[in-house]
């Protein structure tokens, strides 16, 4: 539109001012019009960003605004506790406290204040951070378990919006463990789920952050000891305040565990145990129920309870005596002479030899062309002899005649060479060498002087204590062989391995074992007043005899395995003292204090049970409310000082 | 200076669509805030409405050319009065934008200099005896408003600065300008733009990067934009109705009562109520544009086409910041946010506008 002349304007006939001011409006009409189709535009480009977020994908908001709104904190189930037989606690819970970060408000320069607040090690806190990068936003880090006053009092003043709303307090359960690593392998210990776990779809059923088994019990009876997590879902504020409940989802605990272990005895194969290298199982052969187990060294499992420190990890993963092998049943040794009686029975069973059979010992005897030691010259020996005085020459005939293949058969009878299934992970299976084993796993031929080494427990036969105790105490009872386990619950459940030994064959390899014990044989420091002990004592060489005369650092192994009582065994002990150099008689006494300490046991409840059914007592009782059961007393038996001994 | 103007004459569709958006807001404005410590602020806004009603009715009693031969004097008076608010203003929210009168009533100068400027700009424009702006005339008119614009930076606020731009570019723009200058200002501004970004406040500075990418920072200075949009978003198409939009009641939406009301009221009131909205706001600013089409003279177009830039810039801003696709600037919604002074200033404009219109069959 073409603007009006200027000079058109009417302005000169007015005051000035008001001439300048009154002219023509319509000059600008097609720039009005401009305006308007500008204003449409720019109200089309706004109602377009409504219906963006609005019409088109109103659910991603949604989702977000209902993750802001609603928040989900966990709440830990109590893990189950860890019960001795006659009910006591080993294992306990408590509720600690740990402070979580939650990621969707977590600013990277809070970090420095918040470690140096709660005294932890910035580099790590980040390192933390960043390894959870990839996970989704709303997983939480717990940055520091079982927090103490000052951090709450931290944590408490400064979790406003303006300081560090990231840190969120949340209630966790702690496990408690024995002290000075007392049962530590076979309780096992807890952790974090690790990354790789999580990864495997055996674990798919737990989820990032939860403590679970990893070890020994806690592992095998994760599930029923964890317990179901609980949850309370409320709305909040932008300020973390909570608006309103939702809904909390209680917890379940988990269940306690008994189990067969009687801690009074485990103390003391504990201390008889000392700090020597090895393990000393305790069972009943009877039910196969384990009433210790103990393994040395140990470690202290509360260094796991949540999250065990890297420099504790490493001291413990390079620590040259292993402390996390479970040597009960993961040490693999030659059992030496504690396998005897095995080849003993084996000869007898298969009609090899009787009691009558008698070898001559001139200090070793000479097969297919070598000379194979023993250790003294025992002149003409019996079965009984043989046994008790552990004659080498004796078994390489006994062996000899039966042959490895009754020697093999019998050794898998007694469990040995195979998983016993005691109810815990990783158990070695040891090996019962034969000429099957030797092709399926060296290709090779079985040589005839293979069987002379195995006869006497060398060669490539290997046991765990473990194995041995369930052994011989299924010959002690005659021919049955529980399946161990440390569950109270599995006592009776599991069928035990049965083999039909002849009694007379039985009665004349316990004979020979309470020879060992009570006639002047190896094992005569077992021996205790009153009670019949069976034992045997094996020193297995873990290496060549010139190997271990070159490295006197490699020693042999003492092992002992006894029994008691002699007819109707309650209980077996078997003894492994790694490194040990000396006789395997030097193993005697720590079983005997075992036996000792369960005998005098069984008095004392024996003698209270009279006192109890007495009239006075009965009065007593009635009177006052029944006491929790008293502490332990300590030991009945001083541990004993191996260097003592002469 | 009175000049009677027949009750007819006045806008009344107008004052009904003015007072719907008002009370949309003030509901609005009851919702967002209730068991907060703001939770008086919908009857204090009533209040405001009332009297905003009155000051557009006096303006419209008042014909506008008597404000514009005393425009001078207003805008000294308005330069005194920005000064002051940076010597002895009040300050709040990190910034110093009021003066302090009695009664507890705290004025925002920089919105009530925004009609000053109005009148200044067609006062000016219309006194110019050319067809098209000169270059010594452009940047005497700039000048003038940069004064204030950059006294109001400086408290800071740089988002009322920058409303003064469109009542400038829109008399400008009418005015006419060779297509020369317009490159020149381009030019100029590609300039200043990178210039002036640098010069910002940090937190400025932080408000245009995280505009551009929100997520970077999504618990600093993305978080408005963030949770504005979330609050938008989720309100869907029908909303969450009064009073039950999380995002707006648990407070995960910033000041949701003055700045980010649209944001609250999109979250309760869903894309229909928005687009309600909208369409009244549409039909407000097409009745100034008519208002300048029906206009008198140059200056009651002038004046009437600074009121309608003026609303136009404001909602693109705000509503445009709710919706994530305008930076955070911090300014108001005209009539729905709560403030005396943005209500009051709104409606002085609107009186502005009214006056206009009710001379309209003067000659």
């Amino acid at each position: 539109m073409p603007y009006p002349p200027v000079e058109n304007q009417p302005e000169q006939q007015s005051p000035p001012q008001k001439i300048h001011l009154r002219d023509d409006p319509t000059f600008a009409s097609a720039k009005l019009a401009a305006f308007q189709y500008i204003a449409v535009a720019i109200f089309l480009f706004l109602v377009s960003g409504f219906w963006e977020l609005q019409i088109k994908s109103p659910e991603i908001y949604n989702e977000r605004a209902e993750r802001n709104r609603i928040k989900a904190l966990p709440i830990a189930a109590p893990r189950g506790k860890i019960l001795d037989r006659d009910g006591r606690v080993i294992v306990d819970s408590h509720s600690t406290w740990e402070l979580i970060l939650s990621r969707e408000n977590l600013k990277q320069e809070h970090l420095h204040e918040i470690a140096d607040g709660l005294h932890l090690d910035y580099d790590d806190l980040v390192k933390k951070v960043t390894r959870f990068r990839n996970r989704p936003k709303y997983e939480p880090i717990v940055i520091k378990e079982d927090l103490t006053p000052s951090d709450l009092a931290f944590v408490d003043s400064h979790r406003d919006p303006e300081t560090f709303p990231e840190m969120e307090v949340i209630e966790s359960q702690h496990r408690l463990y024995p002290q000075n690593g007392i049962l530590a392998h076979a309780i096992g210990y807890t952790g974090e789920i690790s990354e790789s776990e999580l990864d495997n779809p055996d674990y798919a059923k737990y989820n990032q952050g939860q403590i679970i088994g990893k070890f020994g019990i806690e592992k095998e009876y994760n599930d029923s000891l964890m317990g179901i997590d609980g949850e309370r879902q409320s709305v909040v504020d932008n300020l973390g305040k909570e608006r309103e409940v939702l809904g909390i989802k209680d917890a379940i605990p988990g269940k306690n565990l008994q189990l067969t272990v009687d801690l009074d005895l485990q103390v003391v194969a504990e201390l008889a145990l000392g700090d020597r290298r090895g393990a000393v199982v305790a069972l009943d052969p009877n039910t196969g129920e384990i009433l210790a187990m103990a393994s040395h060294p140990t470690f202290d499992p509360n260094k796991f309870a949540v999250r065990i420190k890297s420099a504790d990890w490493k001291e413990l993963t390079n620590d040259p005596g292993n402390p996390l092998l479970n040597r009960a049943i993961q040490a693999q040794w030659a059992p030496g002479s504690t396998f005897k009686p095995v080849t003993a029975l084996a000869g007898l069973e298969s009609g090899a030899i009787d009691e009558n059979t008698t070898f001559n010992c001139p200090g070793g005897a000479s097969f297919y062309g070598h000379f194979y030691a023993c250790w003294g010259k025992h002149g003409s020996v019996s079965l009984h002899k043989g046994i008790t005085q552990s004659c080498d020459s004796y078994f390489y005939n006994v062996g000899n005649k039966a042959g490895i293949d009754n020697l093999a058969f019998y050794s898998h009878q007694v469990g040995f060479g195979a998983r016993s299934g005691i109810d815990l992970p990783n158990e070695a299976p040891g090996v019962v060498p034969s000429p099957e084993w030797k092709l399926r796993n060296f290709r090779q031929k079985w040589f005839a002087g293979e069987t002379i080494s195995v006869s006497i427990g060398q060669g490539a036969t290997t046991v765990t204590p473990l194995q041995l105790a369930r052994a011989i105490g299924g010959i002690g009872v005659g021919g049955v062989w529980q399946v161990p386990h440390l569950a109270k619950s599995l006592t009776g459940k599991e069928k035990p391995h049965e083999w039909a030994l002849s009694p007379d064959n039985v009665h004349r390899v316990v004979y020979g074992m309470f020879g060992v014990v009570n006639e002047g044989g190896t094992g005569v420091r077992a021996k205790l007043p009153g009670i019949d002990v069976c034992g045997k004592t094996g020193s297995a060489q873990v290496a060549s005899a010139a190997y271990e005369r070159l490295h006197p650092n490699v020693k042999d192994n003492a092992w002992f395995v006894a029994f008691a009582p002699c007819y109707k065994p309650e209980i077996v002990v078997s003894v492994l003292w790694e490194n040990c150099g000396l006789h395997g008689q030097f193993a005697a006494p720590i079983a005997r204090d075992v036996m000792v300490s369960y005998f005098n046991k069984k008095e004392r409840l024996a003698e209270s049970a009279k006192i109890k059914q007495s009239p006075a007592s009965t009065f007593a009782a009635a009177i006052t409310p029944p006491a929790p059961k008293p502490e332990p007393p300590p030991p009945a038996v001083k541990p004993v000082d191996p260097d003592a001994i002469p | 200076m009175f000049q009677s103007a027949n009750r007819r004459d006045f806008d009344w569709a107008m004052l009904a669509i003015i007072l719907l958006i008002c009370g949309l807001g003030v509901v609005q404005i009851f919702s967002a805030t209730h068991g907060t410590i703001w939770q008086g602020s919908w009857w204090k806004q009533i209040l405001y409405v009332g009297a905003g009603v009155l000051l557009m009715w006096i303006m419209t009693q008042v014909d506008y050319h008597a404000m514009m031969q005393r425009v001078y004097p207003m805008y000294i008076a308005s330069v005194v009065l920005l000064v002051l608010v940076l010597v002895i203003g009040k300050r709040a929210f990190g910034s110093t934008r009021w003066i302090s009168l009695p009664a507890g009533i705290h004025l925002q100068v920089s919105e009530f200099a925004k009609i000053v400027i109005i009148l200044l700009v067609a006062r000016f424009l219309t006194e110019l005896r050319t067809d098209v702006l000169e270059l010594r005339d452009l940047l005497k008119l700039g000048g003038m408003i940069l004064v204030p614009m950059a006294l109001i930076a400086k408290e800071p606020d740089l988002g009322t600065s920058l409303t003064y731009i469109p009542i400038l570019a829109v008399g400008v723009f009418l005015a006419g300008v060779p297509w020369k200058y317009w490159l020149a200002i381009g030019i100029i501004g590609l300039i200043v733009v990178p210039i002036g970004f640098l010069n910002l406040q940090p937190y400025q500075k932080n408000r245009i990067v995280s505009f551009l990418d929100p997520e970077r920072d999504p618990q600093g200075t993305g978080y408005q934009l963030i949770q504005s949009k979330i609050a938008v978003g989720s309100g869907g198409t029908w909303g969450k109705g009064v009073t039950k939009g999380s995002q707006t009641q648990l407070r995960f939406l910033p000041v949701p009562h003055t700045d980010f009301i649209f944001s609250a009221f999109a979250e309760e009131h869903g894309f229909i109520g928005v687009i309600f909205v909208l369409i009244l706001y549409f039909i407000l600013l097409m009745q100034i544009v008519q208002d300048a089409q029906t206009a008198p003279d140059r200056a009651g177009m002038y004046i009437c086409m600074g009121v309608g830039a003026l609303l136009l810039f404001h909602i693109l801003v705000n509503v445009g910041m709710v919706v994530g696709r305008m930076p955070v600037t911090g300014i108001p919604l005209p009539l729905m946010s709560y403030g005396g002074s943005s209500i009051w200033s709104m409606f002085l404009m609107l009186g502005l506008a009214n006056s206009v219109r009710v001379r309209r069959f003067v000659n």
